[in-house]
């Protein structure tokens, strides 16, 4: 099975307290911590176990600059064979839509069977999977904790619904699934594995590569546009309590002992 | 803006989902000049018709059985045979919101604006709005061109439900529009959430712990402390895809409703899927080393602290006053 996995740098908001720069115009980057989305380390393991059973290839694709090219060789590492970078300038600015537009025209280059995309990202909307099944004309899936590979014409899935439930479909292939985390337990990976892929050359496809027309994508074509960002007013907040370990353990055992907390 | 704008009612057991009401606040906020239609898709849906005519003006029915579960791969080309081009949308992001709206928007050729929590509304063309990024930490103001048409989620939760008017409205059938429909991913069946050793729904004392915990050797800190205070150990999603502790002890709209009195929160930095869980206005305490973390704004009481110093000695110390 021929599978692309879609991965996005992001901030890592495990890692990082998240402030707003002066003006507004963004957050403030200088230094934030980056990583994989956490979402992608899912979809990319998901793959590789797929690949592993059935055989097939596993590419890892990536819209950004440079640093992006780090994201995609990490990702590789867990066993992957191929990676892609998308990079363009005019990619800058694109909203949902054109990310999975991009990202859309890198699958058409390629004979596809499978394209996982992480169920959301942190600075995200979960959307991209579902708009590059609808650009693609590809059935779709989100949420997905459960893949079952049965005929190699379709897949039986699983889905993630409210209250824990899981929703289980037959989906016909070519398709785009959104995976969620939980699915499997992503590898670790070493530095080993890292030195193994860090000679693979990775290819960088611009907007003429993809034979994307200029106003398709990037800041013109985007419909959606942030204006800025900002701390919203906060409401009242926590009592926050202050002092030695000791005396925080002494408001707290006092304040849980006269709320029924203690029994 | 003279756009027709319509909402999605969800529902589940014939009953019309919580989110009926927001979006109807939603809509009438965002776009104060229009009369939005709800559209209500399933098989014998005349209950929640009714009960989506006490908030929409027109409500469409679409009963077929084919319809029966709420499949998004089928109802995507429903709507778009359905909607009035230029159309606007509303729905809940919920995991069939997730699952419709973005497909939906490229099919429409409409904008997508997901996981929308306030906004002014719509002046012209131009719909702002306010999201949410980088898990709650920072707010964004989104503007949206509206012109030709948008698809809009929003957050269950986040805005308060209108009161349903005095005069119902008018129910039109349209499910003859609704037949024929095809898509290529099938609904199989629905397996319930595994039951676990302890019902987390039913504690009055919950002491939840989330990835702030750390490594899984730490856990024991807690389930100490849980002991001590006589609770039940209760978690947020990461403890759960690490498989440090089952899922049926998950806390959030992927896992459990809980409605405690006392709610521990410790190294949980409040994602609005897991405060989505938390119901009932329990007395909500949270310990996080990050100052920003988002818990802190629905917390009755925080501390800023490192949960491996401080959790030995709160344990010691309730032991020691009993």
């Amino acid at each position: 099975m021929e599978i692309l996995v879609c991965v996005k740098r992001v901030p890592d908001t495990a890692e990082n307290e998240i402030s707003v720069a002066a003006d507004g115009s963004d957050i403030r980057r200088e230094e934030l911590v980056y990583s994989v989305n956490e979402w992608d380390n899912y979809a990319v393991e998901e793959a590789i176990q797929i690949v592993e059973r059935v055989g097939g290839n596993v590419t890892v694709v990536s819209m950004g600059d440079a640093e992006a090219e780090e994201i995609v060789r990490r990702e590789m590492a867990m066993g992957a064979a191929q990676g892609l970078l998308l990079t363009d300038p005019a990619f800058d600015g694109s909203d949902g839509l054109g990310v999975a537009t991009v990202l859309a025209a890198a699958a058409r280059k390629g004979q596809y069977d499978l394209i996982l995309t992480g169920a959301q990202a942190d600075d995200g909307g979960g959307q991209v999977g579902g708009m590059m099944a609808a650009l693609l004309d590809w059935p779709y899936a989100s949420l997905v904790n459960r893949i079952d590979v049965s005929d190699g014409q379709s897949l039986r899935v699983g889905r993630e619904i409210e209250g824990g439930n899981q929703e289980i479909s037959d989906i016909e292939m070519p398709c785009v699934l959104s995976i969620q985390t939980g699915i499997n337990e992503p590898r670790y990976v070493g530095i080993r594995g890292i030195r193994k892929v860090a000679s693979v050359e990775i290819p960088v496809m611009d907007a003429e590569a993809l034979g994307l027309q200029a106003g398709t994508v990037g800041k013109t074509a985007a419909k959606v546009r942030r204006v800025d960002y900002f701390v919203p007013q906060a409401g009242a907040g926590a009592e926050m309590l202050e002092g030695s370990t000791e005396e925080i353990a002494g408001k707290l055992v006092d304040l849980l002992r006269a709320r029924g907390g203690i029994r | 803006m003279d756009s027709k704008v319509f909402v999605y009612v969800g529902h589940n057991d014939g009953k019309a989902d919580d989110s009926a009401s927001e979006l109807a606040a939603a809509a009438r906020t965002f776009f104060p000049d229009s009369s939005p239609t709800a559209l209500v898709a399933g098989s014998g849906v005349d209950g929640v018709c009714q009960e989506a005519a006490a908030w929409f003006g027109e409500v469409w029915k679409f009963d077929q059985e084919a319809l029966a579960y709420p499949n998004a791969e089928l109802l995507r080309p429903l709507l778009v045979k359905i909607l009035p081009a230029g159309s606007v949308l509303l729905l809940a992001h919920d995991t069939f919101g997730l699952d419709l709206g973005p497909g939906l928007s490229v099919k429409l050729g409409a904008a997508y604006v997901p996981d929308v929590v306030g906004g002014e509304g719509v002046e012209e063309t131009n719909l702002k709005v306010v999201r949410q990024e980088f898990a709650g930490q920072v707010s964004a103001h989104v503007h949206c061109d509206v012109s030709g048409g948008a698809v809009i989620t929003v957050r269950p939760g986040a805005l308060r439900g209108s009161s349903p008017s005095e005069a119902a409205g008018q129910i039109v059938d349209r499910s003859a529009d609704a037949v024929g429909l095809t898509a290529r991913r099938r609904f199989v069946e629905l397996v319930a959430a595994e039951a676990g050793d302890v019902d987390i729904t039913r504690e009055e004392v919950l002491v939840s712990v989330g990835r702030g915990i750390g490594e899984k050797e730490n856990l024991a800190l807690v389930e100490e402390l849980s002991q001590a205070m006589g609770a039940a150990l209760s978690c947020s999603r990461p403890i759960v895809d690490a498989k440090w502790l089952d899922r049926p002890r998950q806390v959030g709209t992927s896992g459990k409703t809980v409605k405690p009195k006392v709610y521990l929160a410790l190294g949980i930095s409040g994602s609005f899927q897991h405060l989505g869980g938390i119901k009932g206005n329990p007395f909500l305490l949270a310990i996080n080393k990050n100052p920003k973390a988002p818990i802190f704004q629905a917390a009755n009481v925080g501390v800023v602290a490192d949960l491996l110093e401080l959790l030995p000695v709160l344990t010691e110390r309730i032991k020691a006053s009993r």
